[in-house]
């Protein structure tokens, strides 16, 4: 693998922290990009798809499809900035911005039904019926408050996981 | 590890818990590292210390290696000039042909192992030749099969190889009785189970070795045993064996490195010293699967050689997971779903 952290000046470290908004720190920065030349095989500049693929354990996450659709042909420095959702100094906001943007696949800034029961089959694959998984949905959104039809924006998803604990961290190994 | 949405109901509120954590395989996984070359630190940093490793160096490759070289073509010379007449004219003694190429083999083992200043020390019980019993061992280069073949003329069950290797897989590793498979040939494996089978089962044979993990791995971590060596029906005797990294990490990466470049990097380092136990041999417990007898045997061959376990199948360095990983967390997750919707 070798010392990467020598291609990466000082400069170039404060502009991905400047374009992450602070979420990382300079040494994760510098992990980051190791880990993002490791994974980056034929050294192009950005990880393709089936780079991605190629690490067992996104592959058999049910959602790698969806997320690779956002992953796919990101530099580094938007590698970083998509991530940051996940630093422990992310606020709950980007957190919530960044599950928005997972359940609205055509980018509209509205979270239709149909979206969100397009995740559900992500989720739950062969293993429950289509009327079960419209059900479900429907109850949820009920209860929350939400009538069937309805379109999600930002502010809706903010309200109803604003109180909630989200546990959405990873710690980047900094040698 | 991935996690997985959760949905989660709490006082009529909608609470969408979200458990990604595959933004943590992102950053690090646990497979990649099995398969990391990890090289020693540099310690010929500074002014004092950087003439000392270059006295090394022309040490090494101008005194050492040449020695070596001279080493291992003297074993080769010895070693053909006396098997091909053993091979040719016993033709008709077969248990004294066997028992000299056995011999044989042992003896150019032994010189690679001197042409690498190796510092092989064997614990536990000499392997015996008995039916009915089958050795296994953790994998991290094909040196490991050179390392226990000075000991005991194994006969080995190993990928075939193309170049000078494979030649002398046809030649001579066959007549030790070895097997070879092809891991791109799907219906390769019930021809290899039934050589397998065959093999164990004859009171003759050389004693059978294989690498379940299937594969080379860094020697800090063992990856999922396959469980082909463990459904034979016979006694397994795990063997250890780790590598001292202080003198040369001998982690053959196949993807970084052809096996010459492999050997070439060994002769030309000081030396190679490893530990090698030979463990008391198990036996498939009543009521065990053989999955789980695999387990057990990898725990102890993890523990005696200080390697930590991961739970991944070696053979995903070639391919990808098959969808059934992917459909468990699908199940798991549309049970807790179902569960909520019964509940109302």
């Amino acid at each position: 693998m070798g010392n990467t952290s020598s291609m990466l000046t000082q400069y170039d470290i404060e502009e991905v922290q400047e374009h992450c908004n602070n979420t990382f720190s300079q040494q994760e920065i510098v992990s980051l990009y190791q880990r993002f030349c490791q994974l980056d095989r034929n050294g192009c500049g950005f990880i393709s798809a089936d780079e991605f693929m190629s690490v067992p354990e996104f592959a058999v996450n049910p959602l790698s499809q969806r997320l690779l659709r956002m992953l796919d042909g990101l530099n580094f420095k938007e590698f970083v900035a998509f991530l940051s959702a996940f630093s422990s100094r992310a606020s709950l906001q980007q957190k919530v911005e960044f599950i928005f943007k997972v359940y609205d696949s055509d980018g509209n800034g509205k979270v239709t039904f149909n979206e969100m029961l397009d995740i559900l089959r992500d989720l739950t694959g062969q293993f429950i019926s289509e009327q079960q998984r419209e059900e479900v949905l429907t109850q949820v959104l009920e209860e929350a408050g939400y009538a069937k039809d309805s379109l999600l924006v930002q502010a809706d998803f903010m309200k109803i996981l604003g109180n909630s604990s989200l546990k959405m961290e990873v710690e980047v190994p900094v040698d | 590890m991935c996690r997985i949405f959760v949905f989660e109901r709490r006082e009529h509120a909608m609470k969408w818990a979200q458990h990604i954590s595959t933004r943590d395989c992102v950053v690090m996984d646990s497979f990649t590292r099995c398969f990391k070359s990890n090289p020693p630190e540099p310690w010929n940093w500074n002014v004092y210390l950087f003439p000392l490793w270059c006295l090394g160096v022309v040490v090494r490759y101008g005194f050492l290696f040449p020695l070596r070289v001279l080493v291992l073509t003297l074993g080769w010379i010895v070693f053909l000039s006396c098997y091909f007449p053993v091979h040719t004219l016993l033709k008709g003694n077969e248990k004294l042909r066997k028992k000299l190429e056995r011999g044989l083999v042992e003896l150019i083992c032994s010189f690679f192992v001197a042409s690498w200043t190796g510092v092989i020390k064997y614990h536990g019980p000499r392997p015996s030749m008995r039916p009915k019993q089958v050795f296994v061992a953790n994998h991290t280069s094909m040196i490991d099969f050179i390392v226990l073949e000075q000991m005991t003329a194994f006969a080995v069950i190993m990928q075939k190889h193309p170049g000078w290797v494979g030649l002398l897989q046809s030649t001579i590793l066959d007549s030790l009785g070895c097997i070879w498979f092809n891991r791109s040939e799907s219906k390769d494996r019930e021809i290899v189970a039934r050589k397998l089978r065959e093999h164990v089962e004859g009171a003759d044979n050389n004693p059978l070795l294989i690498f379940p993990e299937g594969t080379c791995v860094n020697n800090h971590y063992t990856v999922m045993f396959k469980k082909g060596a463990f459904e034979l029906g016979c006694t397994v005797c795990p063997i250890a064996i780790k590598y001292n990294k202080i003198f040369v990490d001998a982690f053959w990466n196949s993807r970084k490195q052809s096996f010459t470049t492999h050997l070439l990097q060994l002769m030309t380092s000081w030396a190679v010293v490893c530990d090698v136990w030979y463990l008391e041999p198990q036996n498939l417990k009543p009521g065990e699967t053989p999955i789980e007898f695999a387990e057990r045997v990898r725990d102890i061959i993890s523990v005696r050689a200080g390697l930590r376990k991961v739970p991944w199948d070696g053979y995903l360095k070639y391919s990808r997971p098959s969808p059934k990983h992917r459909e468990r967390k699908q199940q798991s997750f549309a049970e807790t779903v179902l569960l909520r919707l019964e509940e109302k």
